[in-house]
């Protein structure tokens, strides 16, 4: 705790502002964009300029002149299968009316503003989601509790101001004024704070750690983990990129904690849109004495620096990301010694997760009380999961522990997609595992999901369908651990490449009945000889599937039978004369016009041509593409 | 090369663990990272010649060949996997005339796939150069490439 008197307030910090008469916020994260969301902005840009009504004003200037509009990009706000996402938010009279349109393009963005901003209705047709009128996606927000994802969505990634305006900084504020470091970790310890990564260690107690480790060389580091590499989780990215000041806050409070006064957070270089933000934001917080030497004026200081990967999912593991941040090849060591009594450059040093540290600033000023009076048992608190497959709605969600699988698929993401067949959930990438709808009731609980052999882990959450097999989907994470064994611990290297060539064989229709058990002992030995996280779990993927779904291992071996299609070796696609009209939506869809026929007539798949994509199985009205 | 490379070094003051950060801006520079600039920056870092390859060739973002005007990549994370994501790659793969890994003749695209790039409810996604594109189909592919090569004329 520091006495110093000079400390200011962050909200002293933050420019004065006009509030606009409407205001525009379109999601410029990584999936707003890739779904066009700089031309909608740019759209809305001319578009306003041209009415003449409205001054387009930025957001955070002092003078409107008569009446303005104001447009933002934000970061996600997690219903990514409805991007682009456009909130516009009128202020009449005092009163404020927000209504988000989803799935906006350019063409759109005209009747927009002539009936809606100009009109004063609201296109009703495209709204998504509305203060006023219940509309059917009220579900995706309805179990959420946004803590992490506080700010995603609602402020400019890009303007400091927004952050501070909602709030941000003022927990380290807080430390800085009222808290000793013991006291820092002790709240966090209370409330019960856990790493969001994936092991899910308490993050007080790795916090205390750190602070009481001596350090011989005098110096201790702090780093956040954005090396976010598991398919199918992009919570991290989003953080960085819609709120990247609250990693940043919490960083400086962990510091402050464990009396670090260097940082680093490591981001995965294929992020480039994070990397930019946090740039920025990096700078704007050096600017406003929020991060750097003497904190708001205070004897704390935490110089920062922001660390490119590039390319290694091992890197995600503790040990290895700091090997890589000293300029080497990015291979886990053995623990101990763990990072907290000799990490970055032999110093005490403490990692955690970027959604972790998000928490962080929340906790401190909302009391750790407030966190933990949220979840489940021994997982306290929220987590973001990427809700994504074949779900109606996918996107990112946070929900408190303890809600069900059930609720996270059916509720938040509207249930199966084309309604069609639920198979499977796969949780937790490739260190998780596939789980049955038997096990839908199962609680997003770090001690109830490991006892079903898969994991919360970062917060994949995969959803699969009648149309996917697992046996391929086993393969699938098998191959990508595979490609990112570091090759240091031999069962790990050799071992993945055998299992891997066995889930091949059987994919292909070539397994034999001792194949299952085979894979059984290697898994076993994987897991017994691996130094790392990586290794150890990489067998998950596979243990699981065949602890659930082991008839379908055994049809592939026996029957030499796929039952959903995916495997090409195993199944053959042909055309049912009797339902086929001749309406030519397969010939078309075939990418190697393997089908052919007059219009009007029968169709004919040429089976030697053909390459299985199923394009043509998709697109048939009348169920006459048929496959075994 | 050598005034490149220079140009590269003056930002950096020569400890090892600027090895990385130098490799990235040595390829942003080259579009590859040469042997005999691989050479220079082991000479500048003061480390063998072996550790600098040895660091290259354990990350993926590192290359030693050339590659073309712009960079496919296709995601093959999870959410792309069971969206169909190998059909997408194999639609790129015959527009394009190349497998993954190569270059088309005429130096225009690279082919690559890439594990996870976090657009995953878009998925299956792929993206050219640094721009996304979501929700795609063989048959999209094919006319994503097709107005690529039209607006170039």
């Amino acid at each position: 705790m520091t006495t110093s008197t000079a400390i200011r307030r962050p909200t002293e910090l933050h420019a004065r502002l006009v509030l606009p008469d409407v205001e525009i916020g379109i999601c410029l994260g990584t999936g707003g964009v890739a779904a066009g969301g700089d031309e909608v902005f740019a759209a809305f840009e001319a578009g306003l300029a041209g009415t003449g009504v409205f001054a387009v004003v930025k957001p955070r200037e002092d003078t409107c002149p008569g009446s303005c509009a104001s447009i933002i990009g934000t970061g996600c706000r997690g219903m990514c299968a409805m991007d682009v996402l456009v909130d516009v938010l009128t202020r009449k009279e005092g009163v404020e009316s927000k209504v988000t349109y989803g799935t906006v393009t350019e063409k759109m963005v005209a009747k927009i503003i002539e009936e809606h901003i100009i009109g004063g209705e609201p296109v009703h047709k495209w709204i998504v989601l509305s203060d006023d009128e219940p509309t059917s996606h009220n579900e995706f927000y309805q179990l959420q509790d946004r803590l992490v994802l506080r700010n995603c969505g609602t402020i400019d990634p890009e303007i400091i101001d927004d952050y501070l305006e909602a709030g941000g900084y003022r927990g380290l504020y807080k430390v800085l004024t009222e808290m000793t470091p013991e006291r820092v970790h002790q709240e966090v310890l209370a409330s019960g704070l856990r790493g969001r990564g994936g092991a899910g260690f308490p993050t007080g107690l790795k916090w205390k750690f750190a602070a009481e480790a001596p350090s011989a060389t005098g110096e201790k580091f702090f780093i956040c983990n954005g090396d976010e590499g598991d398919p199918g989780a992009f919570m991290d990215r989003s953080v960085l990129e819609g709120d990247p000041h609250s990693v940043f806050e919490g960083m400086a409070i962990g510091g402050y904690a464990i009396g670090a006064d260097h940082g680093y957070v490591y981001v995965r270089a294929e992020y480039p849109l994070a990397i930019k933000r946090l740039k920025i934001a990096l700078k704007q917080a050096e600017d406003r004495g929020l991060l750097g030497a003497n904190i708001m004026g205070s004897d704390f200081s935490f110089h920062l620096k922001i660390k490119e990967g590039a390319g290694a999912f091992v890197c995600g593991e503790e040990t290895a990301l700091m090997q890589s941040i000293e300029g080497k090849r990015g291979m886990p060591r053995l623990r101990p010694p763990f990072p907290a009594q000799s990490g970055l450059w032999t110093s005490p040093t403490n990692i955690n997760n970027v959604e972790t540290l998000a928490c962080v600033p929340w906790i401190i000023t909302e009391g750790a009380e407030a966190f933990a009076g949220r979840g489940f048992e021994k997982s306290k608190g929220t987590k973001v999961f990427a809700l994504t497959g074949k779900v109606k709605r996918s996107g990112l969600a946070e929900v408190p522990m303890g809600l069900t699988l059930r609720d996270v698929i059916y509720s938040i993401g509207g249930g199966m997609k084309d309604d069609k067949e639920f198979r499977a959930v796969q949780m937790g990438g490739p260190s998780g595992g596939c789980l049955p709808a038997s096990l839908l009731d199962t609680r997003v609980d770090y001690e109830e999901l490991n006892e079903t052999g898969a994991i919360v882990g970062s917060g994949g959450m995969v959803v699969l369908d009648v149309d996917n097999c697992i046996v391929d989907t086993a393969r699938f994470f098998l191959k990508f651990t595979q490609a990112e064994s570091c090759g240091k611990c031999v069962p790990c290297r050799v071992g993945t490449v055998r299992m891997l060539e066995i889930l091949t064989r059987i994919c292909e229709g070539k397994g034999v009945q001792e194949d299952i058990g085979l894979l059984e002992t290697l898994a076993d030995d994987i897991k017994a000889g691996s130094l790392c996280a990586l290794g150890g779990t990489a067998p998950n993927p596979v243990l699981t599937s065949l602890k659930y779904f082991r008839e379908e291992f055994e049809e592939h071996i026996h029957e030499k039978k796929c039952r959903a299609g995916a495997c090409a070796e195993l199944t053959t696609y042909w055309i049912v004369a009797e339902t086929c009209t001749g309406c030519r939506a397969c010939s078309r869809a075939c990418p190697v016009d393997a089908i052919t026929g007059e219009k009007k007539e029968v169709h004919v798949i040429d089976p030697e041509a053909c390459i299985k994509c199923g394009a043509c199985y998709q697109k048939c009205r009348f169920d006459a593409v048929r496959r075994q | 090369m050598k005034e490149r490379l220079e140009q590269v070094f003056s930002a950096h003051a020569g400890t090892s663990a600027e090895l990385i950060p130098i490799l990235q801006q040595v390829q942003e520079e080259f579009g590859y990272l040469p042997e005999e600039a691989m050479e220079s920056i082991a000479r500048f870092l003061r480390v063998p010649a072996s550790r600098v390859y040895a660091v290259a060739s354990f990350y993926a973002q590192f290359r030693f060949s050339p590659m073309g005007r712009h960079k496919v990549s296709v995601c093959t994370g999870t959410a792309c996997h069971v969206k169909g994501a190998d059909r997408v790659l194999d639609g790129v793969e015959r527009v394009l005339g190349v497998s993954e890994g190569e270059t088309t003749e005429d130096g225009e695209y690279t082919l690559e796939t890439v594990a996870c790039i976090g657009c995953c409810g878009l998925a299956p996604v792929l993206t050219i150069d640094d721009e996304a594109h979501g929700r795609l189909t063989p048959q999209g592919a094919d006319r994503l490439f097709a107005k690529g090569e039209d607006s170039r004329q």
